[in-house]
């Protein structure tokens, strides 16, 4: 049953043929690449939030010890890779092609590797007894995200396959990227453990069938899986077309599945689920080893490096110090790619560390990247002549030549509409295209663009909220007071009226009342006059003050008579 | 170690627009070929001399754009515009008449335009169109088809002719007119019917010379198709679409109207439907926007041919469709992975 050849594979659009140059890392088998000097281990590794430091500067760590915490859903633990000391938590520069730097663990190494008293977890041998949670929170726990190169968490990715039913469960082993041979020696000298931990998803989220797509230029991988699989009826190892980008799971689900996943959607979404084979091994290590993710296959290859292999590298080993073990650079080297020709990303550095992503180290040079096409290696970027020969390439389906057209018109609407946003950024159309026109660079541009735009509008917008809100409040306020005093107002009016209704008979008792105060007071003038006068041996102080109070109460007095009048 | 920085991907095919370019020439060779045994040396020296002209006004209009003048001189594509206007001007033509032809081609439609990539109309079409408006007696003397050699005119007297060293031939003597020329006058003038002119010895002579330079500047389309510089949809579409109107014309009537194999094998149809339609710049560029256009195409080949006043039309069907392209290629988006049947535009948006 494994060794299914006559499965229907469906077609994708396009594609292209590069030199893959698979044969020169895959001359020897993976070796562990040792422990370096320092261990550098940047706290975002992966999508979502960063993990938070647990160690401080001094702190002694052992192997596998967690030093950062995922402190939200969508975030992964980073354990120390090997013992030694913590010497510093600052930012450094990470493998960004931007020279960006992040917050970053440096352990200074003791060359012991010493797991110390309680460094592995406990193992789960007989994982198919073991609750689905349970599993699931040691997938959580290892820190294990997808190595294929989206860094994703996986234990955030099967928690969600688990909600969904999943049709297919879809190891992905394609590795169609040129030059990276990682998981092809993965799938060469671990296939048992890759199947054992396979099954171990399988357990989780018991889909109804499990296929590996593996790229026939594999041979021996393809042979070593059907090996390991052989008496399981449930796994089903598939041989698809060598064809750039069939490795990237949307187009790996087309052609194993005739599924489309929808745009804008997850791919557990579809019934789908998909794991690249190094994660797959990450799982069974965590699962049935009790280590966490503090290492990886990284291909060092290239004309840029004296011995192309593949290395297990410790999580946070400086890019130099895997060159040194793979024999150094050669003359050519100019150039270090992390990934792969076709997506990877040029360093400006080798300082930086191999983090979970790092699947390649390419060591070339731009001669070397050229060869194929030496004699245009110096032509300069033509205009479009519409050939449509990326249309021809894009696995995608969308219209490269069109999108190109409208971005360099600025008009980022009409490159929405050409579904800007379903672009994978495979690089197909700009490896097809003979004008040398660096389009994936337009779209990524483009996309950044439209982001930024949308950022601004909502933040336009919600200012504009605010305003509007500022505004109606302004006029509620001024709304509210209008009606209070139209409400007043009509209310005096009211009492006026009644006043008048009632003036007749109340008019010359009020006259005689006023008239009556003002005599009063007149009166109490008076009295005081003569009091004053009598006791004007008494101190000025008394005076003073007995003055000032009378003033007052007889401006009080009259106020009061004013009021009531009114 | 301190490294270079660039973006992905890193490395590309040696695809090129020369290369493309020069397949174009390549495959126009069979049928410029043919042309030359059928029409004689005036057909080459227009060649050469349709491609000095183009190359030098070129160079002048990438000077004057303060553009690079060798990348884009060596792009080839002033030379597939000179060969194309070349083949479809009769042979012998005054030198300075294919020059004005040529500068509007290349200064006026390419170049006022923005130059290599930005031109909406095929070049080679609006210095044909401006050719047979202003020049149209000159544009149909046609030397009557013979063989290399024997009846045709030699190198040298060719050549001084089309440079106006020796005075022009005594066109009546030698010119006749072209196939689809002598069946639109013929039948104008009050022919009984097609197949009275098709008896014709001159006409079926004429004809038979067209066939084969049709026929083999097929094969170097179908080569083009072959190494995907074309895609197939053009001259498909064109091609069937011709062949079923007169056919259907020709099963009505076919006294009055051509039969489907005049249409298809004579002028310049199927040098259009594979070299002049297909120019990738000016043309639609969508799987199905291809079909649309090159139908269209010949739907209006036909229409013109039959009842408007120029014999062939090409040029003014191609010219007409070229500015129906921007809307086409618009509302004939393919379907991208993951979005339903029918992605409409507005979907795009709401993403």
């Amino acid at each position: 049953m494994s060794t299914n050849t006559s499965y229907k594979l469906w077609k994708i659009h396009g594609g292209v043929h590069p030199p893959f140059h698979k044969e020169e890392s895959t001359q020897h088998p993976i070796k562990r690449a040792g422990i370096p000097k320092q261990i550098i281990l940047p706290i975002q590794q992966h999508i979502g939030s960063p993990a938070e430091p647990l160690v401080a500067v001094g702190d002694k760590v052992y192997k596998g010890q967690l030093v950062a915490k995922a402190n939200a859903h969508i975030s992964a633990n980073i354990h120390a890779s090997t013992s030694g000391t913590i010497s510093a938590i600052e930012e450094l520069v990470l493998p960004h092609p931007s020279g960006l730097k992040g917050l970053s663990i440096v352990i200074d190494t003791d060359g012991k590797d010493d797991w110390g008293q309680s460094g592995k977890y406990s193992t789960y041998e007989s994982y198919n007894d073991v609750e689905p949670e349970l599993l699931l929170k040691r997938i959580q726990e290892a820190g294990i995200v997808g190595l294929g190169g989206a860094v994703f968490p996986t234990s955030v990715k099967i928690e969600g396959a688990e909600q969904n039913e999943i049709d297919t469960f879809i190891i992905n082993g394609a590795e169609c990227e040129p030059y990276i041979t990682c998981d092809d020696m993965l799938m060469r000298e671990k296939s048992a453990q890759i199947v054992a931990g396979i099954r171990i998803v399988q357990h989780m989220i018991n889909p109804k069938k499990c296929l590996i797509g593996i790229e026939d230029n594999k041979p021996e991988a393809i042979q070593a899986m059907q090996q390991a699989c052989e008496n399981d009826p449930n796994i089903n190892v598939i041989n698809v077309p060598t064809i750039y980008p069939s490795g990237d799971i949307k187009q790996l689900t087309k052609i194993l599945t005739g599924i489309e996943i929808p745009s804008g959607t997850r791919s557990v979404n579809a019934g789908i689920l998909g794991q690249n084979v190094g994660t797959i091994y990450s799982i069974y290590q965590a699962i049935v080893d009790g280590i966490p993710t503090i290492s990886r296959i990284t291909t060092v290859t290239g004309k840029g490096i004296q011995h192309p292999q593949n290395f297990e590298t410790l999580n946070g080993t400086p890019f130099s110090f895997l060159a040194e073990q793979a024999g150094g650079y050669t003359k050519m080297a100019d150039h270090l790619i992390m990934g792969g020709p076709m997506m990877g990303f040029a360093l400006p550095d080798d300082k930086p560390p191999i983090t979970k992503a790092t699947n390649c180290a390419l060591f070339t040079s731009t001669t070397a990247l050229r060869e194929s096409n030496s004699e245009f290696a110096n032509q300069p970027t033509l205009p479009c002549i519409r050939c449509g020969k990326c249309m021809d390439a894009c696995p995608v389906n969308l219209l490269p030549q069109q999108l190109y057209w409208h971005i360099r018109a600025k008009d980022l609407e009409k490159a929405e509409q050409h579904f800007l946003n379903d672009c994978i950024e495979c690089g197909c159309c700009s490896y097809v295209c003979p004008s040398h026109i660096p389009l994936v660079d337009y779209y990524r541009f483009a996309k950044n663009e439209i982001r930024d735009q949308k950022i601004a509008q909502e933040k336009a917008n919600l200012s504009r909220e605010r305003h509007e809100f500022l505004l109606f409040r302004k006029e509620r306020e001024k709304r509210e007071r209008e009606e209070k005093r139209a409400a007043h107002k009509a209310a005096l009016q009211k009492k006026k009226a009644n006043a008048k209704k009632n003036g007749d008979k109340n008019n010359g008792a009020k006259t005689d009342s006023k008239a009556d105060a003002i005599k009063a007071a007149m009166a109490r003038a008076k009295a005081k006059k003569e009091q004053r006068e009598q006791e004007k041996k008494t101190t000025d102080k008394t005076k003073k003050e007995n003055t000032v109070k009378e003033i007052s109460d007889a401006s009080n007095k009259e106020k009061e008579v004013k009021k009531d009048e009114v | 170690m301190k490294f270079k920085t660039n973006t992905s991907p890193f490395f590309s095919s040696n695809s090129n627009v020369s290369t493309v370019m020069l397949q174009v020439i390549l495959a126009l060779i069979p049928g410029t070929l043919v042309m030359i045994y059928s029409y004689g040396w005036g057909v080459l020296i227009n060649i050469i001399l349709a491609i000095i002209f183009a190359v030098a006004l070129e160079a002048i209009a990438l000077f004057a754009r303060k553009r690079p003048i060798l990348p884009f001189i060596g792009d080839l594509s002033a030379v597939v515009t000179a060969w194309l206007l070349a083949l479809s001007v009769p042979p012998l033509l005054p030198w300075w008449i294919l020059f004005v032809g040529i500068f509007f081609a290349i200064i006026i439609a390419k170049h006022l335009y923005g130059g290599l990539g930005y031109n909406p109309f095929n070049p080679a079409m609006i210095g044909f169109a401006v050719l047979i408006v202003s020049f149209p007696f000159e544009l149909s003397q046609w030397i009557e088809a013979g063989k290399l050699g024997s009846t045709l005119p030699g190198f040298i007297e060719s050549l001084q002719t089309t440079l106006g060293i020796t005075p022009p031939p005594d066109w009546d003597a030698i010119t006749m007119a072209t196939p689809l020329d002598a069946v639109k006058t013929g039948l104008r003038a009050g022919a009984t019917s097609y197949a009275e002119i098709a008896q014709q010895k001159d006409f079926s002579n004429a004809l038979n010379s067209w066939i084969y330079i049709s026929l083999a500047f097929a094969m170097g389309g179908l080569w083009m198709l072959y190494k995907k510089i074309i895609h197939w949809q053009i001259p498909t579409s064109i091609l069937v679409t011709l062949g079923l109107f007169s056919g259907l014309m020709y099963l009505y009537s076919p006294e009055s109207y051509g039969s489907p194999i005049l249409h298809i094998f004579s002028g310049a149809t199927i040098l259009g439907a594979f070299f002049i339609a297909t120019d990738p710049v000016s043309a639609s560029t969508t799987p199905l926007g291809k079909i649309i256009y090159g139908a269209s195409i010949g739907f209006f080949i036909y229409i013109i041919r039959v009842w408007g006043n120029y014999p062939d039309s090409i040029a003014f069907a191609v010219l007409i469709m070229n500015m129906a392209v921007p809307m086409i290629d618009y509302y004939t988006q393919p379907r991208v992975y993951g979005h339903g049947k029918k992605p409409s535009h507005k979907k795009g948006v709401n993403k």
